[in-house]
């Protein structure tokens, strides 16, 4: 399905990376969003604001985080696609209703532009360090997909991604963004709405009377009831059955769970996206995402520059972890480097599926600022010195 | 026309178009050059009248780094901004200086000095709003870094269309006066020349 023309501000903007999330959002068709400000993700619901008037939608600015992220999975039901927008301590409020999401199936995005925390932390700053709990912040087990741009093109590309991936498999979708990458300004192309690629709603065609709410056809993705079409369907938190109503027998449980995670773990090569480069003979591979993938790069040329042989992968999905990806390029390569705004995250994913094949090295930083390129390097030259594990 | 890696930071205070020089610089160089331009800018406790900065780097192949590292090219449209950027400039480097409101001094490095009464060209035009567009003119006359055709195209589509006529004169003024400071007198910052200013 293409987008809708009305959404779309085709043309060559100059604009910052939250701006160019609202019109991904816009143009991937969300008309609905709930929210509540908190630096550095606020331009993403001002812009909403202003703009989701002219084409038909509406934004509410709620008391908190919590009753946002639920509000906008009503919006959802309601049949409206729906995003809510925030930071560290607003993300953190949020985890109860993104396992809400999780358990319900509800498609949804969560925009969580990073800054220092832990706690208030730094409001103006960057930090990639809500990695872990983008993945692990609510209770129970449960899979979600998250996404990490690097360029307000990407904040733009990727947020039409993000809504497609969450209609697609029925999961909320965190959007994983930094303060950097939020601020900054850059070159946007917005394309015509034909160029763009929207995936709709799994609406169900089988009659009222057939219709099971949590029945799968197979693919582990269930189809949603139009609201407002004369279906019965029941929402809830609790284990549920086929038909959407609690049912707590540990058999129900397993089959529920098990598909949550699955329809999710079994699609990750599917999900996995990522930009490579000189991977092959390669000794080093720096591992990276967001931001710091593109103070990686510069540190990356100065090692070539020095003769060495580094690789490059820059993980745009951050989960489902690419993690056969690693797996092959760690029987190749002596060690992986992976420079984080934080004190070690994402490289313990790389560390595990590399499971001792190749080392591993971490770049950590406390967030507030981003890596000097030449702390990068040096750990890149430590790295190609090392033996092969 | 090649457009090697080029940092740029532009200063002042909140209200003189800081962040709006940066925006129009780089759309004329990304949009309207075919070049290369990320724009950042200090968040923080910025309001009208607050210390403001906004960085811009520029080049033909896409940026990496976002944030520059030594500036090429300064413009400080305020004394706090002077006195706190004025030492990071790289040699060899461009200042440019809103002659009014900074008093220029000695520098270790060895630069290049341009200043232009930015705010007092405004005011002549009938509204001190506009110079930052003075000074975006002045920027692309010294400078010589971008076109002037794509400058002028950056300042139309980046201000409200009732303030558009006013804002390309202002850019058209800060461009002649740009002009002449580079032909007739290289350096232009001549101590005499400033004039001691103090707010209303």
């Amino acid at each position: 399905m293409k987008a809708d023309p009305r959404g779309v501000l085709t043309g060559t903007h100059f604009m910052d990376g939250d701006h160019a999330c609202c019109e991904g959002a816009l143009a991937a068709g969300s008309r609905f969003a709930a929210g509540y400000p908190i630096t550095p993700s606020t331009e993403i619901v001002e812009r909403f604001a202003s703009r989701v008037p002219t084409v038909g939608g509406t934004f509410i600015q709620m008391e908190d985080e919590l009753a946002a992220s639920i509000t906008l999975q009503g919006a959802v039901w309601g049949g409206a696609k729906a995003f809510t927008v925030t930071s560290g301590p607003g993300f953190s409020l949020m985890m109860e209703h993104i396992g809400y999401a999780a358990m319900t199936e509800t498609p949804c995005v969560f925009v969580d532009v990073q800054r220092g925390g832990p706690s208030t932390g730094l409001p103006t700053l960057p930090a990639q360090a809500d990695m872990m709990q983008a993945r692990w912040g609510s209770h129970g087990d449960y899979e979600i997909i998250a996404l990490c741009p690097n360029s307000p093109q990407e904040c733009f590309d990727l947020t039409i991604k993000a809504f497609n991936l969450a209609e697609e498999f029925r999961v909320p979708v965190m959007f994983m963004m930094d303060e950097v990458v939020g601020h900054m300004t850059e070159k946007v192309v917005i394309p015509a709405a034909d160029q763009i690629e929207v995936v709709p709603r799994r609406h169900t065609r089988k009659p009222v009377d057939e219709y099971l709410p949590y029945a799968t056809n197979g693919d582990l993705v269930p189809e949603m009831a139009h609201a407002g079409e004369g279906y019965n369907f029941h929402v809830t938190g609790l284990t549920h059955d086929e038909h959407g109503y609690p049912n707590m027998t540990p058999q129900i449980q397993d089959k529920l769970v098990r598909r949550l995670q699955n329809k999710i773990r079994d699609a990750a090569d599917r999900i996995a996206l990522f930009e490579e480069e000189q991977l092959e003979g390669a000794d080093v591979v720096v591992v990276s995402y967001g931001i710091t993938s593109r103070v990686a790069q510069r540190a990356i040329e100065a090692a070539r520059e020095r003769g060495l042989r580094v690789g490059k992968l820059r993980l745009i999905t951050a989960w489902p972890f690419p993690e056969k990806k690693i797996r092959e390029l760690a029987a190749n390569v002596k060690a992986f480097v992976v420079p984080e705004l934080n004190l070690g995250q994402m490289v313990r994913e790389v560390e595990r599926a590399a499971a001792g094949q190749a080392k591993t090295f971490a770049v950590s930083h406390a967030g507030g600022g981003v890596h000097n390129p030449e702390d990068i390097l040096k750990v890149i030259v430590e790295a190609s010195r090392c033996q092969a594990a | 026309m090649r457009l090697q890696l080029t940092e740029i930071r532009i200063a002042g205070f909140g209200g003189q178009g800081v962040i709006l020089s940066a925006i129009v610089l780089g759309k004329a160089a990304s949009i309207y050059q075919g070049a290369f331009a990320t724009m950042t800018q200090n968040f923080g406790p910025e309001a009208r009248g607050g210390a403001c900065s906004a960085q811009l780097v520029l080049s033909d192949s896409p940026v990496l780094y976002p944030y520059i590292t030594q500036p090429d090219i300064l413009v400080v449209m305020s004394q706090e901004a002077y006195a706190r950027f004025g030492p990071e400039l790289k040699d060899g480097g461009i200042m440019i200086v809103e002659q009014d409101l900074v008093r220029v001094s000695d520098h270790k490095q060895e630069i290049q000095v341009y200043s232009v009464p930015a705010t007092r060209i405004a005011e002549e035009l009938g509204k001190r709003m506009v110079l930052n567009s003075v000074m975006v003119g002045f920027f692309t006359a010294v400078t010589l870094l971008l076109d002037a055709d794509a400058v002028r195209k950056a300042v139309a589509d980046s201000v409200p269309p009732s303030f558009r006529e006013l804002n390309l004169k202002a850019f058209e003024k800060g461009l002649e006066y740009g002009a002449t400071a580079l032909t007739a007198t290289p350096n232009t910052a001549d101590p005499d020349l400033h004039v001691e200013y103090s707010r209303e």
